[in-house]
């Protein structure tokens, strides 16, 4: 075989510090240029960071999805504050006993005013996020021929 | 084995299987969540199994990593350990940190993001256990006669990986960055630095197992985790398609992770190359069935299903869904649970003197092991991909999908169930050897 052990060590090293290195730049103009814009930095008030700090600590991740990380077990909640408005938020996050629409249950938070007001705060930011068009519209129609 | 101080090898092997099978008992509480019966809500509620589950995976894969490290230095440097006794503190004080997390889930004690759920204060308790750990190794390597290319990937992605657990430290106040750093320990350990102590790992397999030149194995080593390297590390882009970040991730990253699957066939080439390559078969042929089994469902699961899904126009629909949890499922079971299991099953005749290399049950372990893992991943990838239609296509709402793939829940748990029964035949064979002796050192256990 032509290849040496010598060159493949080349191979590894100068591929690694390449690629690394193009990470690294890369990552950088991603907070310091893309992030602030489509995240809209300025809004991130007390109150939505608040509300970052309810959703790690209660591990909400685990069952829910936002920006389409998490669990897989319960709804997307990247638009929810769109979707459902405020006031269905509150009543969910309020309920004493487990909500369990379709018989699926979540924790019952019951919480207060105020945490509540902080968990609506952080989900109408991140509902104003620039995604590049995630999550999808849907876009099937039926193509089934009707009388109608 | 050659020295005295591999036998703590053993310790780290019987710790990482006993919370493999705490993993699937959990990964049981939510596939019976899935289907309906969720009796143990109230004090196990779904994000609580989630997190030990996935955390569990992470605990017990490192201690097997830890495990091999502390067998393969020693012989590699060939160099008794420096401090067994140390070694053992760092195993208690592992299980400890790594219980204390897992308890602490069930009573709300933990940062919800994913995969990185230990809160804060343990995680500096998780930073002294491995620079404990680290010392150790690295004290063993470079006191030693030896530095070999497979020692020393090994501990560079040993190292590597300990450093990059940092960034997940840091709190941020935006949800993107917060996310933009987990990957960096998430991504850049699972489809980067882990991959060097997988090939660490098996390229001393290779050369025990087939009596290869060395030379010859560690030379693809290099252009193994090159290729890693390079696809992997901006290849973390398709972590950032949609979550608040530039266009250039889906441009870069697309391209980048798209290349992620040669690595792998590059791994399967070498593997399967180097077995046929070795004039001289070693009697193992468990280990070996594990060896190649890690090469082949590596590049089935982690190239392969990841390829699926990673193009961004594919990922826009299938990011979120049940398709990742398809390929996370297999790629974990190729890449790292089967290169622990080679390990064990390489090392267990050597530290124990016994030589059970061809039993019925090691072959039913590695089949049914396999072919439920296989029917577990066809489980939740029919899911998935009938999700991606119901809601992403067609708009419907996530629990009327939920109901409607509830049936392919009931497959997978039929599945896991096989799955179990592969993984508890491995573990009586385990105990069959029973403990590591003295007796058992022998000059050198390279194929004769």
């Amino acid at each position: 075989m032509m290849l040496s052990k010598k060159s493949a060590k080349v191979f590894f090293f100068g591929g690694t510090i390449v690629t690394f290195a193009m990470f690294l730049v890369m990552s950088f103009m991603t907070l310091t240029n893309e992030v602030p814009k489509r995240t809209h930095e300025e809004n991130l008030s007390a109150e939505v960071i608040a509300g970052k700090k309810i959703w790690e600590e209660n591990n909400c991740m685990g069952c829910h999805t936002i920006m389409g990380e998490g669990g897989y077990y319960a709804p997307e909640l990247t638009k929810v504050y769109d979707r459902r408005g405020e006031g269905f938020i509150k009543a969910v996050l309020q309920s004493p006993v487990p909500w369990q629409p379709r018989g699926r249950k979540m924790v019952a938070y019951n919480m207060n005013d105020t945490d509540a007001a902080n968990m609506i705060a952080f989900l109408k930011w991140v509902g104003e996020m620039d995604l590049n068009g995630f999550p999808p519209e849907p876009d099937y129609k039926s193509t089934k021929n009707n009388k109608k | 084995m050659k020295y005295k101080s591999q036998k703590i090898a053993y310790y780290f092997f019987a710790l990482a299987l006993l919370l493999l099978v705490l993993q699937i008992v959990y990964g049981f509480i939510m596939g019976f969540a899935r289907v309906g019966y969720d009796g143990l809500h109230e004090f196990i509620p779904f994000n609580t199994a989630r997190a030990v589950h996935t955390n569990l995976l992470v605990v017990w894969l490192l201690t097997g990593f830890m495990g091999a490290a502390y067998y393969i230095i020693p012989e590699e440097a060939e160099k008794e350990l420096v401090s067994v006794k140390l070694a053992y503190v760092q195993l208690i004080s592992l299980a400890l940190v790594g219980v204390t997390a897992i308890v602490g889930y069930h009573f709300n004690y933990w940062e919800g993001r994913k995969f990185l759920e230990i809160p804060r204060p343990l995680d500096y308790l998780v930073v002294v256990n491995v620079l404990l750990f680290l010392g150790l190794i690295l004290a063993t390597l470079f006191k030693g006669k030896k530095r070999t290319t497979t020692a020393m990937v090994l501990t560079m992605g040993l190292v590597f990986a300990a450093l990059l657990y940092l960034p997940g430290m840091i709190w941020f106040d935006n949800q993107t960055i917060d996310s933009f750093f987990r990957w960096w320990v998430v991504h850049l350990w699972v489809e980067g630095v882990w991959e060097l102590i997988l090939g660490g790992i098996l390229a001393f397999l290779l050369i025990k197992l087939t009596g290869v030149d060395r030379e010859v194995i560690e030379k693809w080593l290099y252009v193994i985790i090159g290729l890693t390297f390079i696809s992997g590390i901006i290849g973390t882009g398709h972590h950032y398609y949609f979550i608040g970040t530039g266009k250039i991730w889906i441009i870069l990253g697309g391209i980048f992770s798209a290349l992620e699957p040669f690595a792998f066939l590059a791994m399967v080439f070498f593997t399967i190359g180097m077995y046929r390559k070795g004039e001289k078969k070693h009697p193992n042929k468990i280990a070996l069935f594990w060896t190649v089994g890690t090469a082949v469902v590596s590049f089935l699961g982690a190239g392969m299903l990841g390829l699926a899904h990673t193009l961004p126009a594919v990922n826009r629909y299938t990011h979120g869904t049940l398709v990742t949890a398809m390929h996370g499922h297999l790629a974990f079971w190729g890449a790292y649970a089967m290169i622990v299991f080679a390990f064990i099953s390489y090392v267990m005749p050597n530290l124990t003197g016994r030589k059970l290399y061809e039993s019925r049950n090691g072959k039913l372990a590695f089949w049914l092991s396999n072919i439920g893992m296989f029917g577990m991943t066809a489980a939740f990838g029919v899911a998935g991909v009938a999700q991606v239609y119901l809601e992403r296509k067609m708009g419907l709402e996530f629990g009327d999908v939920q109901k409607d793939i509830q049936v392919h829940f009931y497959v997978l748990i039929a599945c896991a169930t096989m799955f179990l029964t592969g993984v508890t035949y491995f573990i009586i064979e385990f105990l069959k050897y029973g403990k590591p002796n003295d007796e058992a050192i022998v000059e050198d256990n390279t194929v004769e």
